[in-house]
């Protein structure tokens, strides 16, 4: 059957299980776009290329499969980079396809031609450009093996217009993949498992570290069997929240900068971190020679150019992570760790004290309120997507998730702006699901634009702006590190109520603690988009915090008496 | 110095993506050479790296991570055999030509070109030949110098083959890349 190459397109991506794609259309997509209206695809129109790229990496944390984006060539193309990078660095699996002028003109700078493949390498796992129609399909199917199989990542295909346009003899079973030959190394090298075993059965003070790996590799059934088996507390990094219960008594919580005090200290005292599915981030060890110095580590990592980066291990063991933790917990012997638990539980008690929960209300909206009456009002169910700053970190701490896959949160990269599209993919992926979107007032205005895309889709998600009037988490470190110089972190936002307004969706503004589960129910009764606007305590700051390049130790401790004066008047 | 062996697609972008990654990781590269093998879809790089035996490792796993690159292994430990292939014009008149001949004898080099004012002299062996080469003509004026970059293999019955081609080697022969 002879079709287009935009048609191979489509109906690869159909063939593929493809249901949305998130893009802006352009001069060198533009024969893939009429393809697309012809096909059963649905394309949600994005506002900015970088919500696109957002969308489909929040599709594909949500559901766990690929997510899709596309724009055209040049800014098009350009605008991706922002989300290409935060997919990469989260390993999320994210294809995008942009438009590329005719192969004909390639290299003559032409009219909105540029090298993106050449921009985009670093921050891809692959990509390629394609010239022939008769490429495409083998080529997109490759691209989505490449996303999604082992430590997943973006890969982008850029097209050339006269490949959209030329027409290729279509047939499926002769457009199979075919990658590169790779060597295949034999994981778990035996004796870095015999260690690994040794090492799990003598340990005292053993302590697992929990991260997003786990949830890649659908290794979830098979943690809980080996920390059942070891009776191994648990500690979670930013993106492993959701692949333990937070219910589970063995589930500590976050480690880290803003981890709970009691975890960091834990860390410190272990004698063994079993580290899934992680990679000992700065943002989780602090100063490296000070980390963890009592402990013997074993890291079950899928990349092997992890291994020993930051954190010498004493037995690594490569591998998908369900794959050897299934190997692993029939070996252990061990569980009698329960003097060590107990010494754990201890270490929380201070942190109860200084829990901003537990003071008495004063009337003053605090951050970690909103959060925790929201976590409480959704019973902890929901799919709720982040931003970056104080307000994620309070999200980490206070909204206590069950499940997998239920907190999508930029970490790695760290990118304002991703949490509205992200939850629009999301929502696209889990329709089914409540989506609550916890953004701050300065992210939030990097990607606003995106609340035009929800009225347009008619799609219902919940947004709560954390509303500070600064860029908080950058305040709190002037805060702590610059003598209280607020230098361009005063944030003046237009009234995000009345903008929902302008835009169809329905606002609300908050600036009382006894608003907020009234407004949290009533948005939850809508079959809406809704916005409410938290207008909360101005300047607090999120503690525990282990100061960059600080020794884990070092915490920077909730002060007795927290209340700042700076309550914005309603 | 570190000296890796990598196998790679035959195809156009490989290169970039090899140095392109050496750059992120902030590893210089002391030389790369590339050329095809006896599959002409595969090339074969050796590169010599300035970074130590971690450095190595991260680079040697970060490349296998690399669609195009079927395998990556840092060979420095094992052993080599190594060469690097040079081109030398010096400046040689009249006079001291005897003498340039003489050097050019004990270090097994080649002239490859002759002119009045001046010589070109190939040749090929280990880093520390050729720089040693190298000493004793700086004196006579060397006008210009072109290297190849070392190409190194591994001695002996350690085979190092692309993962495409099935092994041909005689039984009793690890062959350790499979």
């Amino acid at each position: 059957m002879k079709l287009t190459g935009a048609e191979i397109l489509c109906e690869s991506l159909t063939r593929l299980g493809v249901r949305e794609l998130f893009g802006y259309p352009g001069g060198a997509i533009l024969p893939v776009y009429d393809a697309l209206g012809k096909s059963k695809l649905h394309h949600i129109l994005v506002r900015h290329e970088q919500g696109a790229t957002h969308m489909a990496d929040g599709y594909a944390r949500a559901s766990g499969g690929v997510g899709v984006a596309m724009a055209t060539s040049g800014p098009g193309a350009t605008n991706m980079v922002t989300g290409i990078a935060t997919a990469m660095l989260d390993s999320s699996p994210v294809v995008c396809i942009t438009g590329q002028v005719s192969s004909k003109v390639l290299g003559s700078d032409a009219f909105q031609e540029i090298d993106i493949t050449g921009i985009t390498m670093p921050i891809t796992k692959h990509n390629v450009v394609v010239t022939r129609a008769e490429d495409i399909a083998r080529t997109i199917r490759e691209a989505f093996i490449i996303a999604s199989s082992g430590r997943p990542g973006p890969v982008l295909v850029d097209i050339t217009k006269d490949a959209q346009q030329a027409s290729a003899e279509f047939d499926w079973e002769a457009s199979a993949p075919k990658l590169p030959p790779k060597r295949i190394r034999s994981n778990h090298d035996k004796v870095e498992f015999d260690r690994a075993v040794e090492l799990l059965n003598t340990a005292k003070r053993p302590l697992i570290l929990a991260g997003h790996g786990i949830m890649v590799s659908g290794a979830m059934q098979a943690f809980e069997q080996f920390v059942r088996a070891g009776n191994y507390p648990v500690a979670m990094t930013l993106l492993g929240i959701g692949c333990f219960p937070a219910k589970d008594p063995l589930n500590l919580g976050m480690m880290g900068m803003h981890g709970e005090a009691w975890v960091n200290n834990a860390i410190q005292e272990a004698d063994l971190l079993i580290a899934v599915g992680m990679r000992f981030d700065d943002r989780v060890t602090g100063d490296l020679r000070t980390y963890a110095r009592n402990a013997r580590k074993i890291h079950i990592e899928i990349d092997r150019a992890e291994i020993n980066k930051n954190v010498q291990v004493d037995a690594a063991l490569v591998g998908d992570a369900r794959e050897v933790l299934e190997k692993l917990t029939p070996l252990i012997e061990n569980r009698d760790h329960g003097a060590w638990i107990q010494h754990i539980a201890e270490l929380k008690g201070d942190s109860a004290v200084r829990d901003i929960q537990s003071l008495p209300d004063t009337g003053h909206l605090y951050a970690a309120h909103v959060i925790n009456d929201l976590w409480k009002e959704t019973n902890g169910e929901a799919i709720v997507v982040t931003d970056v700053g104080q307000h994620q970190m309070w999200e980490a701490q206070y909204y206590h998730h069950n499940r997998p896959r239920t907190l999508i949160t930029s970490g790695g990269l760290g990118t304002m702006g991703f949490a509205l599209p992200a939850a629009i993919g999301a929502k696209f992926a889990k329709p089914d699901s409540e989506v609550w979107v916890v953004v701050g007032d300065g992210g939030f205005q990097m990607t606003m634009s995106e609340l035009a895309t929800i009225v347009q889709e008619k799609i219902n998600i919940k947004i709560a702006i954390i509303n500070n009037g600064f860029l908080g988490m950058v305040r709190q470190w002037q805060e702590f590190f610059y003598d209280k110089r607020y230098v361009a972190t005063p944030l003046v936002a237009p009234d995000f109520a009345a903008l929902a307004n302008a835009f169809g969706i329905r606002g609300e503004r908050i600036t009382k603690r006894a608003e907020v589960v009234p407004v949290i129910r009533s948005a939850r009764e809508s079959a809406e988009t809704v916005l409410i606007d938290f207008r909360v305590e101005q300047e607090d700051s999120v503690y525990p915090m282990v100061a960059a390049g600080a020794s884990l130790s070092d915490m920077i401790r909730r002060p007795n008496n927290p209340l700042v004066e700076t309550a914005t008047e309603p | 110095m570190q000296t890796l062996i990598a196998y790679v697609e035959n195809k156009p972008g490989v290169l970039n993506r090899v140095s392109s990654l050496a750059r992120r990781l902030a590893i210089n590269i002391d030389s790369l050479t590339v050329g095809p093998t006896e599959n002409e879809e595969i090339a074969r790089m050796t590169i010599v790296a300035h970074t130590d035996e971690k450095g190595a490792h991260r680079l040697e796993a970060s490349l296998e991570k690399l669609v195009d690159v079927l395998l990556a292994e840092n060979i420095s430990s094992r052993a080599l055999l190594e060469r690097d292939l040079a081109l030398i014009k010096v400046s040689a008149d009249q006079q001291n030509r005897p003498h340039l001949m003489e050097l050019i004898k004990v270090f097994r080099a080649r002239v490859v070109d002759v002119a009045p004012e001046s010589l070109i002299i190939e040749v090929s062996g280990t880093v520390d030949k050729i720089d040693g080469l190298l000493e004793v003509l700086r004196p006579f004026g060397v006008l210009e110098m072109a290297r190849s970059g070392r190409i190194s293999m591994t001695r002996g019955g350690d085979l190092l083959r692309p993962p495409i081609a099935p092994p041909e080697v005689p039984e009793g022969v690890a062959v350790k890349s499979q």
